[in-house]
C-alpha cells in the first residue's frame, strides 16, 4: 500500500489532538490505516505527538493489537476463548495452518493470508469461531475450513 | 409518525449478525414492500437477544412470536403467512431439545422464561442507536430524579443500601467504593467503565453494550454525580469489540446532542463528560491499575495497590472504577429503590456491606449446553437451574463433567456441586469465583488437563511480566503441565504444581497472578484421577491429548465407505500412511507423530483413537 | 437537537410510546382481524386499514391490532375480535368501513360493545 508517512502522521495525530496520553488510539488508527506500524510513519507519529520512539516502540510490542511486521489481505483470526478451545479450535488451527502451509502468527509468501490467534471476541454461542478482516465466521468445524478459505480465493 | 401495528424485531448483535440477520432485515423490508405493508409494519434492529445459538433472530410484535435460526429465503413465507394472514410459521419456531412442539412465544421459551431482567431489561425491545426508545423505556429518568430530588449524599446512601457489588468478579459493594471515593484527597476525580471484557468465554458486557448503551451512559452520570467533582468519564472498551465501541460512540454523540452530557445537565448546573478509549489487546489491561496505565498511553502494566485507585487512580487523582454491568444496574437502583433490589438475593447487606450477593448476575453460558447464550438470574438460584432449565442440558445427551465459571481467574466445579447457588461467597469457598460472569460447560469429552493447561497457557501468555512469581511461575506451571499432556509427567509433578500454584497466589503483585493457578488447583482437586491417568497410564480418557492416543485406521469403513479416498495420506505431515486409492490405508506406528491431522480429515470416521 | 429539559423526557416517550406497547405486547386493546382466504377476499384488507386509520385519526397509543387465521365461519367475513381490557372478547361480523368506524369509537374508545354488529361474546373454548 501506497502512503506519505508523514501525512498520515500528520492527520492522524492531529485527529486525536496531538495529544502524547492518545498515543495509543493514534497507533489505533495507523494499525487500521495500514494494516502494520510501519517504521517511517513511527517515527513521523513520536515527531507530532511528542512522544519517545523509545516508548512507541514499548506500547507496539507490549500490546498484542500491533503488528510491526505487514499483514496479508486477508487476516485470519481464530478465535481461543474457552468455548472455542472447548468445541475444538486447536484442531481448526492445525487444520489452516495444514491448508495455508503456514504456522499461526506467520503470512503467506503472497501477501494475502495471514493466520493469528485472537483473545475471547465473545460470540461464544458460535463456537468454534474464525475472524476474517471484519467477518465473522461461526461455527467453523475442521472440515468446513476448506470451503470458508475458497471463499477467498477470487 | 406512522402508526405501525406490527414490529419486527431483528437481533443485531455480533454473534447475529455474523450469521447475516442485516439479510434477514433486507428480505423482510423486501417482501413487506411487495404485500404493501410499509405503513404497517415496521423492521428494527435490536441489541443481542442472548440466545446465540439460535440466531438469526427474528421477535414478531404484538405477538410475541420467535422465529429462530433463519435464512433470508425463509422470509418471503414468514412475511406471506404471519404478517399478512395471521398464521404464525410453525417450522422456524424453537422446538426444545427431546420434544416434538415448536414454542411460539418467546415469553414461553425455558430459556428466556426462567430469566430475571435487569441489567438486560431493554434486550430485544429497543434500538440501540435510536435514543428516544432508550428513553421510552424509562431511559434517563434515573438521571432526571437524581438531578431535581436528591443529594449526591442521598444517591450514595440508596446505592450502599441496594447491596450492589462489583460485577466484574472481585464484588466490592458499589456503594463502599463510591464513598471512598469522595472522601478521597483532591479536587478532580475520574470515574471509568472497565469495559475490557478479558475473559475467554464471557460476553455479558459485550451483549450490554450493543443492545443498551445508554443504560451504562446513564449509570455513569449518576456515579459522578454521586462522587461529586467529577468532570470527566471514560469508557474502556476492549479492541475486540468494534461493533460495542462504535455503539457507545453513536450513544455519547446522541446524548451529547439532548444535553445529557455536557454543561448543565438538564438546566441543574451539573457537568460531565464522557470519551471512549480502545483496548489493544492485552487481558491485564482488566485490572484498574494497567486499564488507567492504558488510558495514560503507556503499556498497561499494574502497580502495587498500596494506595488504592480510588485515592490515586488515572493521572493521579481518585478514579472510581466499575463495570458495566454493575453500572447498568444503578438506573434501576434509583428509579425503583434500594429495598427493592436488596429483596433479590442472598444474604443480608444491612449491617455488613459483604454479607450477602443482592440482585441479579448476568452470566453468558457456553461450552456443550444446548442453549447458548446469555442468561441474567437471581443471585442465589443453583448452578444447576442454570445449566439444566435454562441452558436445557448437555449437548448431544452426553455427560455432565465440570462448569468452569470466572474465566482464568476462577475454576471448575464438578456435578456434585452444581447445587450450589450463585453467590460471590459460596463460589469462592470451593475454589472457583463470581468472576465476570463467563459459563463454560464440559463434558465427558473434555479433557481436565488439557482445560487447566489452556487457561494457564492464557494467563501465562497474557502475564505483563513486572513481577517474578506471575512471569516465572507460570511458565514452570505450564512447562510441567505440557509434560503430562505428552506423556512425560510423574506422580511428584502433581505435588509440584501444588506448591507452585499456592506460591504464585500469595506473592504475585496484582490479580492475575493471584488467581491464575485456580483453574490448575480445581481441577488438581476434583478430578485428580485423571491427572494420574495422565502420569501413570500414559493415557488421556477423554482422547484429547493427541500424544497420548493411538491411532489406527478401521478397514472396513476405509474401504468400503470410504473407498480408500487417500485424503489422510495427503495430508499426514510424516508420511506414516501406507496405501493407495480405491485401497485400504494403514498407518505405519514407528513413523506416526501422532499429530491427529488423520482423525481430523477423514470424512468416513475410518480413523480411530484409542 | 436542542438541549432537553426534564419534562421533555416524557414528551419523547409519549410519541414512541405506541411502538413500545406494541413491542411489549401490552395495550388496553387488542383488535384481531381474521385474514384467512375467505377473509382476505371479503374484504379483510379494507377492514384492517380502517382500524389503522382510525388509530391515526385518534392518534391512540395503547391498542395494539394482530391476525390471525380463519376463524372457521366463511360466511360471515370479514370479521374481527375486539377484546377490552379484562372484558370478554366479542366477535364482529360482516365488517365494512362505516361498522369499523362505529366500533372504534364505541367499543375501543369507550369499552361499549356494539351490540348489533356481534356474533357472540367470549371465545369458543378449546378442549
Amino acid at each position: 500500500m501506497e502512503y506519505n508517512a508523514a501525512e498520515v502522521a500528520r492527520e492522524i495525530s492531529n485527529r486525536w489532538g496531538n495529544l502524547p496520553e492518545n498515543i495509543i488510539e493514534m497507533m489505533h488508527d495507523v494499525q487500521t490505516k495500514l494494516n502494520y506500524l510501519p517504521k517511517d510513519v513511527l517515527y513521523e507519529v513520536s515527531h507530532v505527538a511528542s512522544v519517545p520512539i523509545s516508548k512507541i516502540y514499548n506500547i507496539a510490542t507490549f500490546y498484542n493489537a500491533f503488528s510491526l511486521k505487514p499483514k496479508g489481505k486477508y487476516r485470519i483470526c481464530v478465535c481461543l476463548g474457552t468455548p472455542c478451545h472447548a468445541l475444538g479450535a486447536p484442531r481448526v488451527i492445525n487444520a489452516l495452518e495444514r491448508e495455508l502451509g503456514i504456522k499461526c502468527g506467520e503470512t503467506t509468501k503472497d501477501m494475502k493470508y495471514s493466520l493469528e490467534i485472537t483473545g475471547c471476541v465473545g460470540t461464544c454461542g458460535l463456537a468454534p469461531v474464525i475472524v476474517i478482516n471484519e467477518d465473522l465466521f461461526g461455527p467453523i468445524p475442521v472440515s468446513g475450513v476448506s470451503k470458508l478459505l475458497k471463499k477467498y480465493e477470487k | 409518525m406512522k402508526n405501525y401495528r406490527l414490529q419486527l424485531m431483528v437481533c443485531a448483535g455480533t454473534g447475529c449478525v455474523s450469521n447475516h440477520s442485516f439479510e434477514i432485515k433486507d428480505a423482510l423490508e423486501n417482501a413487506i414492500g411487495k404485500h404493501n405493508l410499509q405503513n404497517e409494519a415496521q423492521v428494527v434492529l435490536t441489541g443481542c437477544n442472548g440466545f446465540c445459538g439460535a440466531g438469526p433472530i427474528l421477535v414478531v410484535q404484538p405477538d410475541n412470536i420467535f422465529y429462530q435460526l433463519l435464512k433470508p429465503t425463509d422470509v418471503p413465507l414468514i412475511v406471506e403467512e404471519h404478517l399478512v394472514k395471521g398464521r404464525p410459521v410453525k417450522k422456524f419456531m424453537y422446538t426444545p431439545p427431546a420434544e416434538k412442539n415448536p414454542i411460539p412465544k418467546m415469553s414461553e421459551i425455558p430459556f428466556f422464561a426462567d430469566q430475571t431482567l435487569i441489567a438486560l431489561r431493554n434486550r430485544g425491545m429497543i434500538d440501540p442507536e435510536n435514543i428516544d426508545d432508550y428513553i421510552a423505556r424509562g431511559g434517563y429518568k434515573a438521571l432526571a430524579k437524581v438531578l431535581s430530588s436528591m443529594t449526591p449524599d442521598e444517591v450514595l446512601q440508596e446505592i450502599k443500601n441496594s447491596g450492589l457489588r462489583g460485577r466484574g468478579g472481585g464484588g466490592f459493594p458499589t456503594g463502599v467504593k463510591w464513598e471512598t471515593c469522595k472522601h478521597a484527597h483532591g479536587d478532580e476525580r475520574y470515574v471509568i467503565c472497565n469495559a475490557d471484557e478479558g475473559d475467554p468465554g464471557a460476553f455479558m458486557d459485550r451483549s450490554i453494550i450493543e443492545g443498551d448503551p445508554h443504560s451504562v451512559i446513564e449509570g455513569m452520570i449518576i456515579g459522578a454525580y454521586a462522587i461529586e467533582n467529577v468532570r470527566q468519564g471514560y469508557i474502556y472498551v476492549r479492541m475486540e469489540y468494534p461493533l460495542a465501541i462504535k455503539r457507545f460512540q453513536i450513544a455519547i454523540e446522541h446524548a451529547r446532542e439532548f444535553g445529557l452530557l455536557g454543561n448543565n445537565i438538564f438546566d441543574k448546573g451539573f457537568n460531565f463528560d464522557i470519551e471512549v478509549r480502545r483496548g489493544a489487546g492485552a487481558f491485564v489491561c482488566g485490572e484498574s491499575t494497567a486499564l488507567m496505565a492504558s488510558i495514560e498511553g503507556k503499556p498497561g502494566e499494574p502497580r502495587a495497590k498500596y494506595i488504592h485507585t480510588v485515592e490515586k487512580g488515572l493521572w493521579d487523582k481518585p478514579t472510581c472504577l466499575n463495570n458495566v454491568e454493575t453500572w447498568v444496574n444503578v438506573p434501576q437502583i434509583i428509579l425503583r429503590g434500594a429495598k427493592w433490589f436488596s429483596s433479590i438475593g442472598t444474604g443480608d447487606v444491612s449491617v455488613d456491606a459483604w454479607g450477602g450477593s443482592k440482585g441479579t448476575k448476568v452470566f453468558s453460558l457456553a461450552g456443550k449446553v444446548n442453549n447458548t447464550g446469555l442468561v441474567e438470574v437471581p443471585m442465589g438460584i443453583t448452578l444447576r437451574d442454570i445449566i439444566y432449565k435454562i441452558g436445557g442440558g448437555i449437548k448431544d445427551n452426553k455427560k455432565f463433567k465440570a462448569v468452569q465459571t470466572g474465566g482464568p481467574s476462577g475454576g471448575f466445579i464438578p456435578e456434585s456441586m452444581l447445587d450450589l447457588p450463585v453467590d460471590y461467597e459460596e463460589l469462592t469457598k470451593v475454589g472457583s469465583m463470581m468472576g465476570s460472569g463467563g459459563m463454560v460447560v464440559t463434558d465427558e469429552e473434555n479433557c481436565m488437563v488439557d482445560m487447566a493447561k489452556y487457561f494457564l497457557k492464557f494467563t501465562q501468555e497474557e502475564s505483563c511480566g513486572k513481577c517474578i512469581p506471575c512471569r516465572e511461575g507460570t511458565k514452570r506451571m505450564l512447562d510441567i503441565l505440557e509434560n503430562i499432556t505428552i506423556g512425560k509427567g510423574t506422580e511428584d509433578d502433581l505435588v509440584l504444581l501444588e506448591e507452585l500454584s499456592n506460591m504464585i497466589v500469595e506473592s504475585s503483585l496484582c490479580a492475575l497472578g493471584g488467581s491464575a493457578p485456580n483453574p490448575v488447583l480445581t481441577t488438581l482437586k476434583y478430578f485428580r484421577e485423571e491427572y494420574e491417568v495422565h502420569v501413570k497410564d500414559k493415557k488421556c480418557p477423554a482422547h484429547i491429548c493427541s500424544q497420548l492416543n493411538t491411532y489406527s485406521i478401521d478397514e472396513k469403513l476405509c474401504l468400503e465407505i470410504g473407498h480408500g479416498c487417500d485424503v489422510c495420506k495427503k495430508y499426514c505431515p510424516d508420511g506414516a500412511i501406507i496405501g493407495e486409492r480405491k485401497k485400504v490405508h494403514y498407518i505405519e506406528p514407528a513413523k506416526c507423530s501422532k499429530c491427529g491431522a488423520c482423525y481430523d480429515v477423514c470424512n468416513f470416521n475410518a480413523v480411530k483413537v484409542q | 437537537m436542542t438541549k432537553l429539559k426534564i419534562e421533555d423526557l416524557d414528551k419523547i416517550a409519549e410519541d414512541v410510546r405506541r411502538k413500545m406497547t406494541i413491542r411489549e405486547g401490552g395495550g388496553k386493546v387488542k383488535i384481531t382481524v381474521h385474514m384467512g382466504t375467505c377473509g382476505i377476499a371479503a374484504g379483510a384488507r379494507t377492514v384492517m386499514s380502517a382500524f389503522l386509520n382510525e388509530i391515526d385519526i385518534h392518534n391512540i397509543k395503547d391498542v395494539i391490532i394482530t391476525t390471525s387465521g380463519c376463524a372457521g365461519l366463511c360466511s360471515k367475513e370479514p370479521m374481527a375480535t375486539v377484546e377490552y381490557g379484562e372484558q370478554a372478547p366479542v366477535k364482529y361480523i360482516e365488517l365494512n368501513e362505516t361498522k369499523v368506524k362505529k366500533i372504534f369509537d364505541d367499543h375501543v374508545l369507550k369499552g361499549k360493545f356494539v351490540q348489533e354488529y356481534a356474533l357472540a361474546i367470549g371465545s369458543e373454548r378449546i378442549q
